[in-house]
């Protein structure tokens, strides 16, 4: 088998966020962070609910084995058994991320997606991040507009941000961002580069564990077959 | 009643409510005889898609009460990205919950609900009225008082109505399309089709003629969102709208092409 590609490190470390969670929603935004979830429920975390991206719970074959439509997620949503992973155009030291617009609110200069659920989830269950490309436009110092709150603004639990980089949380008791692994083949200092404010930085600096081969089998014969995955991270 | 019927009920100024979700079950056969309409000054409140897009790009939503405006397949509604970017249109920015709760909130005929959403989020500055509210229990707790977001008219859109005003979805999801109703003073419903009697599971009957106020057969009505099951989005179509509404000209072709007639000309059209 070949060595574990980037993407394939991100799914694995995407689907850890998720480890341990139990019979909760689990909520990927993109593709990596879907895989994700799918690869924690078949292996390690064997009680998450996943959707369809519609209105029906499914099992990792795509078999129905639930109704949940908007209504019903905003009602695990404030009832808290949800986590998920969102994007993030903007996000800074204590979490506070941005989905909403880039520049002046009144009058952006890009508008983006509004803020959707994000201060909703964030004051009600886990939510993680997945950022695909780890920059200093996304690692900023202030955000645009506070969308997910961060931990200087009430945030309920914010897990993990995992990036194309490394993984990073929120250590106690400062509640500040903080470097928890660098991938492999990545160095901290282009992590360091990559982030628009100071990162608390451990000593030594884990690395994010490789995927097991039953893993690396499940990604590339049964969920992504097509390696689509490769492409999020261009 | 005709959808021109229907449109003749709004004036100018009002605020209507659109059911729906993003590019999914829109009530699209009443959005396009709105703008055949001279009507102005709308504020729009909705999960939004192309139905916000059209009517921003008429210039007759000045207003718009939504969390995000999609076309789902294609993430970004692009003629309301482009009216926030010229600072034509003007957006009150909701969470996805609060805009539920304040529906929730009118059609219970409550001044507000509490809600957990917003708190410590931009939302609340974008918004300098909104309030908070300190639980009066043990508790304590601080929490959004989300106020009810009262419609003048609602409009959805069905599968399958009768012609009481009783309303069906067959879909996945009834999206908020009852609570739309319960919060305007007046609700009309577009349809697939009017049925002499309807059938099928009982939880699919989600409006009730206590509710509406009017019934229009429009069949393709939702087109090019997606009606399931009795049709997906148009993705092709869709995709043409949104190339056209990056360039003026070619939006103005598209204009002539599909939306200058009357729905009977536009569904010739996409045919």
């Amino acid at each position: 088998m070949n060595e574990p590609t980037r993407a394939e490190v991100c799914v694995v470390a995407c689907a850890e966020a998720w480890r341990g969670d139990g019979a909760i929603l689990a909520s990927p935004m993109g593709l990596i962070p879907t895989l994700g979830a799918r690869l924690a429920r078949l292996t390690f975390a064997p009680d998450l609910l996943l959707t369809d991206g519609e209105a029906y719970l499914v099992d990792p074959a795509g078999a129905m084995e639930g109704w949940l439509p908007y209504a019903k997620v905003f009602t695990m949503l404030a009832a808290g058994r949800r986590h998920v992973m969102m994007g993030a155009a903007q996000i800074d030291r204590y979490g506070n991320q941005n989905i909403s617009v880039i520049g002046p609110w009144k009058r952006p200069k890009a508008q983006l997606l509004g803020v959707r659920g994000a201060p909703g989830n964030t004051v009600n269950h886990p939510v993680s991040y997945w950022v695909p490309r780890h920059s200093p436009r996304v690692f900023v110092d202030r955000v645009d507009m506070v969308c997910g709150v961060g931990y200087d603004r009430g945030a309920h639990e914010l897990r993990v941000v995992v990036t194309d980089l490394a993984v990073l949380d929120f250590g106690r008791p400062e509640r500040v961002m903080r470097v928890r692994s660098v991938h492999p083949g990545a160095a901290v200092d282009d992590v360091v580069a990559a982030t628009g404010f100071p990162l608390t930085i451990p000593d030594p600096v884990p690395v994010t564990r490789w995927p097991t081969a039953g893993e690396l089998d499940l990604i590339r014969t049964r969920l992504d077959p097509a390696g689509a995955r490769e492409a999020e991270l261009r | 009643m005709k959808v021109e019927e229907i449109v003749g009920e709004l004036r100018d100024g009002m605020t209507i409510g659109i059911g729906g979700w993003g590019s999914r079950r829109k009530p699209m056969a009443l959005v396009r005889a709105i703008l055949r309409a001279p009507l102005r000054d709308l504020t729009i409140v909705s999960y939004a898609g192309p139905d916000v897009g059209l009517l921003v790009s008429s210039g007759q939503a000045t207003r718009v009460v939504t969390g995000f405006a999609s076309l789902d397949s294609i993430a970004l509604e692009p003629h309301f990205r482009r009216a926030r970017q010229a600072g034509t249109v003007e957006l009150t920015e909701l969470d996805e919950g609060m805009l539920h709760w304040g529906l929730l909130a009118a059609a219970h005929r409550l001044p507000f609900l509490p809600i957990r959403a917003g708190l410590g989020s931009g939302v609340l500055e974008v918004n300098p009225g909104l309030r908070t509210v300190r639980s009066p229990y043990a508790d304590g707790e601080e929490l959004v008082a989300m106020p009810a977001l009262r419609l003048d008219v609602a409009l959805v859109h069905m599968n399958r109505a009768d012609a009481a005003g009783n309303g069906q979805y067959l879909g996945p999801d009834p999206y908020f399309d009852d609570l739309f109703c319960l919060a305007a003073e007046r609700a009309y419903v577009s349809c697939e089709r009017i049925v002499p009697a309807l059938d099928g599971p009982p939880q699919t009957l989600l409006l009730n003629r206590a509710m509406v106020h009017g019934v229009a057969e429009t069949p393709n009505g939702a087109h090019f969102t997606s009606c399931v099951p009795d049709y997906g989005r148009d993705e092709a179509f869709q995709a043409r709208y949104a190339a056209a509404a990056a360039d003026a000209g070619a939006w103005a072709e598209f204009r002539a092409a599909y939306l200058d007639g009357d729905e009977a000309s536009y569904q010739k059209a996409v045919r």
